[in-house]
């Protein structure tokens, strides 16, 4: 009997994948027709493309840029296409992108939004970007939210000054104080100090520097500004401002002090029950009834403070979201190494109940800034306030479109970009190991 | 010999009120406090000043007053000589409907849209990604713009659905017309006991429930489950069916004819008007509310010629000769005696005739119709304004960006483990989705959505840029705008938003209790 069975002694060469299974036609016979209703899905898919694609290109780019009023647009498009419909015309953008971006601001003193805009990229970036850009940039920082109103009102330029003085006295007063009445003494009586400076005293101050040195730049009035530079200017006040308050907030809102607790929660609760409109109202109609007989303080200020503590109330429970994330032993562990309470807060809470808050963080800071449209409900001249009064204009009567594509594209660029750099955040912070 | 001697006993220093963490709490908490109070009372005593010189003290007194304007979307009766009170009530149920309509259409698109971003189709994927960026980044207010500017400049005009062979033609069997001024649909009215054929129909429902339960039963005892689909069309079709007809042969109802301006007591009032060919109105008591709601013979008499008016208006026409017969539902006869009784001249001969109409059918489907001539307007069927379905378009489709995104994040945060699981147990794909992933995904999703529910309701105060006139549109708009009520009125606004703020969030948390795992 002969021995037939075969086993192979060396291994056979590995053999290519059918060529069904690589390159173009493996991967979409893997993700787009995997089956017969995925190849369905992938048929209608092609098709929405298609028609919209279709609609949109030709609508984009078969355009008219040079025209100046519609009609023109028109007789533009009858000649080249034989059609008005289809076709954008984008002229209202070339004609009138200025005033979509800067409302009614005095067109001499444009470079002075635009300088803010750039210092505020200046002043963002070390903490933006805190890996790649020298810390020193946090000066620029600190002294942003004094240079940026002088930049956008104008006047003299003592104001911005003596505002910022009184940090420099609270913060004298801090440092000397505590020698003679102990910590907090000092840090009252620096508050203190502080607050009768801005309330009592800055005014004289300013007002008598400046009819001595007369240093200024023209002036702005707040009815001037309108565009999309109303809805970054208020959005990065609010943005700016609500994140301090917030954190507050959110603590205050999870301390144990009866009282205190029960303030914040009733803020809070109030705030986020109500739409932002009505809070506008409050703004616009009401708030002058609120303060001392002839205090008048202009739309824009007191749109702001109530932006402000509208975010602040949503930052606040991210915030809160944040801490009761955090693990117990994060407050014990802080606890057993003797911290106090705000030492713990600074040093070992706070960064990390933050970090956890990011996307929440970014995702509020995105909805406050598309809610800055809002202000053209109570007749603030922002982008859709511009747009209705660019529509109002004889030569523009009719254009929707083109008007409402820029704003938009604004506002979509801004909104992503925020929404990005919270992911790339993220990725930064991701401490963990996965 | 020792001598014990008691720790020292410490004396209580005010500074200890700062220093001692015993008493800084309640340091901190008494001056939060008292700040608070004195805050309060500083804008209290303010507004009160202020309002004192402006020589209009809070009163809610103007809430009673006639609001003197017309709202032209509502779902219940109104008119201008209405107060403001009802002016806000029809707001308040203007929002709520466009926030429920919102909140289903955006949970729909939502999870379909969450769903496909999951979608092993790379190109659908995809083009959920595309929708749900351009959706969260752009502002709610351009899109509630640009709604309703899509609305009423793509759609058909009016005009276009007259003529004998119209360039547009209405959908569903002529039934629905989209025009560049909404939506005319038809709608079903109801004879006096009309209402009982949907009442049936509910109950039907739930025998329907309870049947299906004991065939759950069933199969559970004996591992038969009975057939079960005729059954269940018949008890849904055949009650209904029957109280229909019943209902359209049986009802028929007494109401009072006033005859007017000389003419005779007729025998009938169809044939009467149909003789001296007089106009005939129908007061409803509130014009145009019974719009649809004629009687056969009316229609049959005088399809032409038929007024509807107020119970006033009709009076007036009368007293104008305009229409020499009116009828009245028997209810509202007491309020037109005492309308005509000193408005007619002295001698004008009115009679009072009690007629029994035989109503017809139960439910009757009253179609859209465009008006021949003069003006193009559709005439009968319901009307859902531009304002409203601008509103709900861009409501839904922005909130359900933010619904994907939820809906994946939460089918995302289910371990792959569970699937897997489920596939090792044999089910599949749509089993494991509905009866493992989407139950422990609930979980995840609800508080989100909630909040999402919550940020539509509130979105939907835009409606003031569109022209919808919800709460904000009445009570924070125009009756605002009025009387120069501010303070009383944005008061009463947020006080209404807190509330179905506070209701929404509330009954959403119980949902979500009774969902929550039940853990050790």
């Amino acid at each position: 009997m002969s021995d037939v069975s075969f086993v192979r002694t060396e291994m056979l060469p590995e053999q290519d994948p059918p060529g069904s299974e690589i390159g173009a036609i493996g991967w979409a016979r893997h993700n787009l027709f995997s089956s017969w209703i995925n190849s369905i899905l992938t048929i209608l898919s092609f098709a929405a493309i298609y028609y919209v694609l279709a609609a949109a290109l030709p609508w984009i780019f078969q355009s008219s840029w040079s025209a100046k009023s519609l009609t023109e647009c028109r007789e533009v498009f009858i000649e080249a296409y034989g059609t008005t419909h289809g076709h954008a015309c984008w002229g209202v953008i070339n004609d009138r992108w200025l005033q979509l971006l800067f409302g009614f601001y005095p067109s001499h003193l444009y470079w002075r939004p635009v300088m803010a805009l750039v210092l505020l990229l200046g002043a963002l970036s070390p903490v933006l970007f805190s890996d790649k850009v020298p810390s020193k940039v946090l000066i620029l920082t600190a002294l942003y939210p004094f240079v940026m109103p002088w930049l956008m009102w104008g006047g003299t330029i003592w104001a911005p000054i003596c505002a910022a003085a009184g940090f420099g006295i609270g913060y004298a007063v801090l440092r000397f104080g505590s020698n003679y009445i102990g910590e907090l003494g000092a840090m009252i009586a620096a508050v203190v100090a502080a607050l009768i400076w801005w309330l009592v005293l800055s005014g004289f101050v300013s007002d008598g520097l400046s009819s001595l040195l007369p240093i200024g730049i023209e002036s702005v009035a707040s009815r001037k500004f309108g565009g999309f530079m109303l809805a970054i200017l208020l959005g990065v006040v609010a943005i700016g401002v609500s994140l301090p308050i917030g954190i507050v907030l959110a603590l205050g809102r999870q301390s144990d002090l009866v009282i205190v607790k029960a303030l914040c929660v009733g803020f809070i609760e109030f705030i986020r029950g109500v739409p932002l409109i009505t809070l506008l109202f409050v703004a616009s109609l009401l708030l002058n009834i609120f303060l001392p007989k002839g205090t008048e303080f202009d739309i824009i200020l007191r749109v702001m403070i109530m932006m402000t503590l509208f975010s602040a109330a949503y930052m606040a429970e991210v915030i809160r979201g944040g801490l009761a994330a955090l693990p117990r032993g994060q407050y014990e562990g802080a606890d057993s190494l003797g911290l106090d309470y705000w030492q713990a807060q600074r040093l070992i809470i706070m960064p990390q109940a933050l970090k956890i808050s990011i996307p929440g963080i970014v995702s509020t800071f995105i909805g406050i800034f598309k809610d800055t449209t809002l202000v053209s409900i109570i007749g603030l001249l922002d982008v859709i306030g511009l747009a209705s009064a660019i529509r109002a204009d004889t030569a523009w009567n009719g254009v929707y479109w083109e008007l409402f594509a820029f704003i938009a594209f604004l506002f979509f660029v801004v909104c992503f970009s925020m929404s990005r750099y919270s992911m790339y955040l993220e990725r930064k912070l991701q401490t963990g190991h996965r | 010999m020792t001598i014990l001697t008691d720790p020292p006993k410490e004396q209580f220093r005010l500074s200890m009120l700062l220093y001692d963490t015993r008493y800084r709490s309640a340091t901190i908490q008494v001056i939060a406090m008292f700040a608070f109070m004195l805050l309060a009372a500083w804008l209290i005593n303010n507004a009160y000043v202020n309002l004192n010189t402006l020589g209009k003290p809070i009163s809610f007194g103007f809430l009673g007053e006639a609001a003197g304007y017309d709202i032209n979307q509502r779902l219940l009766e109104y008119d201008n000589r209405d107060s403001h009170t009802r002016a806000a009530l029809v707001g308040l149920f203007n929002t709520l409907l466009v926030a429920l309509l919102g909140c289903i259409t955006a949970t729909i698109i939502g999870v379909f849209v969450g769903v496909m971003r999951l979608s092993n189709n790379w190109l659908v994927a995809r083009i959920m990604t595309v929708y749900v960026e351009i959706f969260r980044n752009v502002p709610v207010l351009l899109w509630i713009v640009l709604a309703l500017a899509v609305l009423s400049e793509s759609l058909p005009l009016v005009k276009s659905f007259r003529g004998d062979d119209p360039e547009t033609s209405m959908s569903l069997f002529g039934m629905l017309a989209w025009s560049n001024r909404g939506i005319f649909v038809a709608r079903p009215l109801m004879t006096s006991l009309g209402w009982l054929v949907p009442l049936v129909f509910i109950l039907s429902i739930f025998v329907v429930r309870w049947l299906s339960k004991r065939a759950d039963r069933i199969q559970e005892q004996t591992g038969d489950r009975p057939k079960m689909l005729w059954v269940t069309l018949a008890t849904l079709v055949v009650p209904a069916a029957v109280v229909l007809l019943v209902v359209s042969q049986v009802t028929s109802r007494t109401d009072y004819v006033f005859v007017a301006a000389g003419a005779e007591s007729p025998a009938s009032l169809a044939a009467f008007a149909e003789e001296t060919k007089i106009n005939y109105c129908h007061a409803s008591g509130r014009a145009g509310s019974l719009q649809g709601l004629n009687y056969l013979e009316a229609q049959e008499v005088a399809a032409k010629r038929r007024n509807y008016f107020s119970n006033s208006a009709s009076a007036t026409a009368m007293v104008n000769e305009k229409c020499n017969l009116i009828s009245v539902p028997a209810s509202k006869a007491d309020a037109l005696v005492a309308e005509l009784s000193g408005r007619l001249k002295a001698g004008t001969p009115v009679s009072i005739i009690p007629e029994t109409f035989k109503e017809g059918a139960a439910i009757q489907i009253e179609a859209p119709e465009i008006t021949p001539k003069g003006i193009a307007r559709f005439e009968g069927g319901t009307h859902v304004r531009n304002s409203l379905l601008a509103l709900w378009l861009a409501l839904s489709l922005y909130t359900a960006a933010f619904i994907a995104e939820i809906v994946r994040s939460g089918i995302l945060a289910i371990s792959k483990g569970q699937s897997e699981a489920a596939a090792a147990l044999g089910l599949r794909s749509g089993k494991t989705m509905r009866l493992v992933i989407l139950p422990q995904a609930l979980r995840v999703i609800i508080p989100p959505m909630i909040s999402n529910y919550l940020n539509l309701t509130k979105n939907s105060s835009l409606a003031i840029a569109v022209g919808y006139m919800d709460i904000t549109g009445t009570l924070g708009g125009i009756t605002m705008n009025q009387t120069g009520r501010e303070l009383e009125c944005v008061l009463m606004l947020m006080l209404v938003y807190l509330a179905i703020s506070l209701s929404i969030s509330g009954l959403m948390n119980v949902y979500n209790n009774s969902v929550k795992l039940v853990e050790r």
